[in-house]
């Protein structure tokens, strides 16, 4: 099958693999009908997380048609049934799972021991995103096996389309989670920095939880553009002081919540900060760069809330915890507990509060993704989602 | 001629604006180096560097090289750039006049202001084009429509609120009357 292969930093390629077979009796195969490249998968694709080998097949937002099922998920899915995968993969037994703690998982992860040492305990194991979560073979390809396939998978209707339910496998959900994370009330001014995917769809996600103001900071104009036809107040940070537009919009109070859809690759030249993590980063001292963390600490108002759906990966620098611990800001992140979300998400495509493809503006055949994540990263081409076909 | 770059709303469009700046330097650099190599006796004696005439005449010609080069070329750019570096020897060069007894200080003094100002603009000029593309970009893809909401934003905003945020995600009971408008429940205790 054609799938894309990561080789190393920025080398990606449409190679020809073996195709996936069931290796487990909880396996399923699914043969893949549209599939998308994530922000996240840019991390990897400029190797800023460990854990990469040359071989790995990328993706993890995928959906699909069911080819083949292991004996032990018959009675959950059949060939025929139409499915989107989430990022994570889950168990659905263990005691994470059963909180509802889905990204968590303490059995997925088949390389457990090594996120054990990296960050003290065991994650989830997920699909095309380095040997640190499991090493499993991503879903941008013709097709993908999925593991503990009883319990991993997001049923959907036949009368929706893939562009309308692709996003319920990350972007939606990691949306809607940073907002959920806010538990926003009507009065909430919710601050949301990044208008990638995910910030996209957080911002929708706090119209539809009722924020009384959304407002986003990028760079980009398009992106703006799209946040703006969202509902959100743009601020230009190439344009405008972040600081002080923020204060302006909220009295001088500062935003009660505020959310990272940025993560560790903030602009390296948009701020001095940034510019001193990049040379840390160049010089092995830091991993991250985190501006946005100290931006959201130094303006949240106090009491307020910090929800980091932005991925980081390691050791980050510099960052105010005097502002956090003496305004008593709360934090709360983490990867996102998909199938937690997904149901209630689905009712709410299905009853027309959102349609998720507005935030499409690239389709191409699967051989083209290469070229993509060229553009996707560079911003090029008013580039903010690309869905592949294979 | 440089291009908008995706750093604007205005993305493909030409810079005309920054074009015409730079074309008025390279206008402005001819006639400056015209003067030199037509009058460097005068300019010498004027700004106390007498046998310095050579020199004077010299940089004349690199002025109107530099001019001719911005002109005549399709990118201004690096010959704005070599404005600038001119610009900085001809700083460098009034410097020296300061030095020792010259009875025309003064006249150094304001060459130096005036050529200081033309620096700030030459830098800005190179600045700006050095920011641009060369070639036009695809224009500015239009979003505005890309709403998410199919029965519009009034219908979507706080449809949601039906919502039940899940127990381990609510905002702690104790931290609620801080983070909310209303006043607390109970007094606030005294430090």
């Amino acid at each position: 099958m054609k799938a894309l292969v990561w080789h190393g930093t920025t080398d990606i390629r449409c190679d020809s693999v073996p195709d996936p077979q069931i290796e487990h009796p909880r396996d399923a195969i699914i043969k893949v009908t549209s599939c998308a490249i994530c922000g996240s998968d840019l991390h990897l694709y400029n190797h800023f997380m460990p854990g990469m080998k040359s071989g790995d097949i990328m993706g993890h937002e995928t959906m699909g048609e069911v080819v083949e099922v292991g004996a032990e998920s018959k009675g959950k899915l059949k060939v025929g049934d139409r499915v989107v995968i989430p990022f994570t993969i889950i168990c659905g037994e263990c005691d994470q799972c059963k909180r509802g703690n889905f990204s968590v998982c303490e059995r997925t992860n088949r390389n457990g021991h090594i996120a054990a040492k990296a960050f003290g305990h065991t994650t989830a194991g997920l699909f095309g995103y380095t040997h640190l979560t499991g090493g499993y073979p991503g879903g941008q390809a013709e097709y993908l096996r999925v593991p503990f396939a009883d319990a991993t998978h997001i049923k959907v209707p036949n009368s929706l389309s893939d562009e309308q339910l692709l996003f319920l496998s990350d972007i939606f959900p990691t949306g809607w989670q940073a907002a959920v994370q806010c538990d926003i009330e009507p009065t909430d001014t919710v601050a949301i920095w990044g208008a990638g995917p995910v910030g996209q769809m957080a911002i929708r996600s706090a119209i539809l939880l009722g924020a009384k103001q959304v407002i986003v900071i990028d760079r980009v104009p398009e992106r703006l553009d799209m946040a703006k036809a969202g509902g959100a107040i743009t601020i230009n940070l190439d344009e405008e002081s972040v600081i002080e537009r923020l204060n302006e919009l909220t009295n001088g109070k500062g935003p009660e919540k505020c959310i990272d859809a940025v993560g560790m690759e903030a602009h390296a030249t948009a701020t001095i900060d940034s510019m001193y993590d990049r040379v840390k980063q160049a010089t092995m001292m830091e991993t991250d760069r985190p501006h946005v963390l100290r931006e959201m600490a130094y303006v949240c108002r106090p009491a307020g809330t910090l929800s980091v759906p932005g991925v980081y990966g390691g050791l980050l620098d510099k960052i105010p915890f005097g502002a956090i611990m003496n305004k008593g800001l709360t934090i709360r992140t983490g990867q996102t507990h998909v199938n937690r979300w997904t149901d209630d998400l689905l009712r709410r495509i299905e009853e027309g509060q959102i349609d998720p493809s507005f935030v499409i503006t690239h389709t191409v055949p699967l051989d083209q993704g290469p070229d993509m994540y060229k553009i996707f990263r560079d911003k090029q081409d008013g580039c903010i989602k690309v869905v592949l076909k294979p | 001629m440089r291009y908008e770059t995706e750093r604007t709303r205005r993305r493909g469009h030409a810079d005309t604006a920054t074009d015409t700046l730079a074309r008025g330097l390279g206008i402005f650099s001819i006639a400056f180096g015209i003067a030199e190599i037509a009058a460097p006796r005068s300019l010498a004696r004027a700004l106390g560097m007498k046998g310095q005439e050579g020199l004077i005449a010299g940089y004349g010609v690199r002025e109107i090289v530099t001019g001719i080069g911005i002109l005549a070329s399709k990118d201004p750019t690096p010959w704005i750039w070599g404005r600038v570096a001119g610009d900085g020897l001809d700083l460098a060069t009034l410097a020296t006049a300061l030095e020792g007894r010259n009875p025309k200080k003064g006249n150094v003094g304001i060459a130096m202001a005036a050529v200081a100002g033309v620096t700030a603009l030459d830098f800005y000029c190179a600045q700006t084009l050095s920011r641009e593309s060369p070639h036009p970009l695809p224009p500015m893809q239009d979003y505005s429509d890309r709403t998410g909401y199919p029965r519009g934003i009034g219908q979507s905003h706080g449809a949601a609120q039906d919502f039940e945020v899940p127990r381990d995600f609510r905002t702690p009971e104790a931290m609620r009357p801080y983070s909310q408008p209303q006043a607390p429940q109970r007094p606030m205790p005294s430090m």
